[in-house]
């Protein structure tokens, strides 16, 4: 994936670490991310069977058809730096930080990356980050944390470590959570990466789910955590771009390629300018358009940001 | 590696193994599995590979195989005889 801020991240499934039969599913499940669960989804007496599972799977899993983060023990516990250790070699596109609460955390899963890196001789900044957003400091960093390191791609907003942090119920309509998931976004897009929105447990109530799916859209999220398969065709159907946009999203990629060719960055449509940013987000309707089988298009970086 | 103590590692859900260590002078390798009948020398050759590459000669394994795939067997193996050293 050569651009992780551009890549298609709208479906985010969590698989236990633990369980083989769940983790050879991997390849089939159709999510464009998954977390894979070192955290919460394994007993604290399974800890080390789990990360040795999960780094050989990893390692196993050739020909990779998405995104592969792994959800750690923060770092503050005992095992959170063994994980790390453990999967890296195995090579996933990056890490899932729990419980993120202060860009200085953040900052020292940038420094142990940084030298797992050297170790196993890759390029600095091949492992991307995404922190838990999941207590009330978390919000209340957010903005620093979603610009501490170039290695944050997203920021995931968790509702139900927040809740409890909140000591409040969390609720379907999630009305107790607006102000929290509104600052988490706000960070994100003032950093310019993605916002992340939290898991819905209740895998049951899919009409409740779908309608979180179609709020935190309208709000501006671009993604969302899962907890079961059976919700990310929903997640699929509702983030889908509107013919419409697809219409207009074309129109300025074809403008952009006339402006290049008159050597210019910037370019007017239908009255409006077009650039850099517009162009970026007409790139992502189209790859998602695509990616669904909406649209036939072939989109290479150099048309996004012009040849070198 | 040297098996110090009995350990185990593993559950019994599909596709999972579960596997037995304890110390003994020579190598024996017992496998209980669903699909014995096809797959037995696959199996006792991947663990006889793990086991070499974890330098492990000596012990007796029992393996409960429930349909693991390679990559499980591997980490299960790794688990119960690191856990036979910490215990």
């Amino acid at each position: 994936m050569s651009d992780p801020t551009l890549s298609l991240r709208r479906s985010l499934l969590y698989v236990p670490g633990n369980m083989p039969s769940m983790l050879q599913n991997i390849p089939v499940f159709n999510c464009d991310t998954v977390f894979i669960d070192l955290e919460d989804a394994v007993p604290l007496n399974e800890k080390d069977a789990a990360r040795s599972l999960v780094s050989k799977f990893v390692a196993s899993y050739k020909n990779r058809n998405k995104e592969v983060f792994i959800r750690i023990n923060a770092l503050d516990t005992e095992w959170g730096y063994d994980d790390l250790l453990s999967v890296l070699p195995s090579l996933p596109d990056g890490i899932r930080l729990p419980k993120a609460d202060t860009p200085e955390i953040v900052e020292r899963l940038d420094t142990m990356l940084t030298e797992m890196e050297e170790t196993l001789g890759l390029e600095i900044g091949t492992f991307k980050i995404i922190p838990s957003i999941e207590s009330a400091m978390g919000v209340i960093n957010s903005i620093k944390i979603a610009r501490c390191s170039s290695r944050v791609i997203a920021l995931a907003f968790g509702a139900e470590d927040f809740t409890a942090d909140m000591e409040i119920e969390r609720t379907k309509k999630g009305a107790e959570l607006f102000s929290a998931r509104t600052r988490v976004l706000w960070a994100a897009k003032a950093a310019g990466i993605q916002a992340v929105d939290t898991i819905f447990a209740d895998v049951g109530d899919m009409d409740s789910f779908r309608t979180e799916v179609e709020l935190v859209k309208r709000l501006g999220f671009t993604g969302k955590s899962l907890v079961n398969p059976r919700q990310v065709d929903v997640v699929h159907e509702v983030f889908a771009p509107k013919p419409e946009e697809i219409e207009y999203a074309k129109q300025v990629i074809e403008a952009i390629i006339r402006a290049r060719e008159m050597g210019t960055g910037v370019i007017a449509l239908n009255g409006k300018m077009i650039d850099a940013p517009v162009v970026k987000r007409a790139a992502r309707v189209i790859k998602t358009a695509v990616s669904q089988g909406l649209l036939d298009y072939e989109l290479d970086d150099e048309v996004i940001y012009g040849a070198k | 590696m040297e098996i110090q103590s009995k350990a185990r590692a593993g559950t019994m859900q599909s596709s999972d193994v579960v596997v037995f260590v304890e110390p003994a002078d020579q190598l024996t390798i017992e496998i209980e599995s669903t699909v014995l009948k096809q797959f037995e020398h696959l199996i006792r050759q991947r663990i006889e590979q793990q086991l070499a590459t974890l330098e492990v000669t000596r012990g007796l394994i029992r393996v409960s195989d429930r349909g693991a795939l390679d990559y499980a067997i591997d980490a299960r193996i790794e688990t119960a005889v690191r856990r036979s050293m910490e215990g």
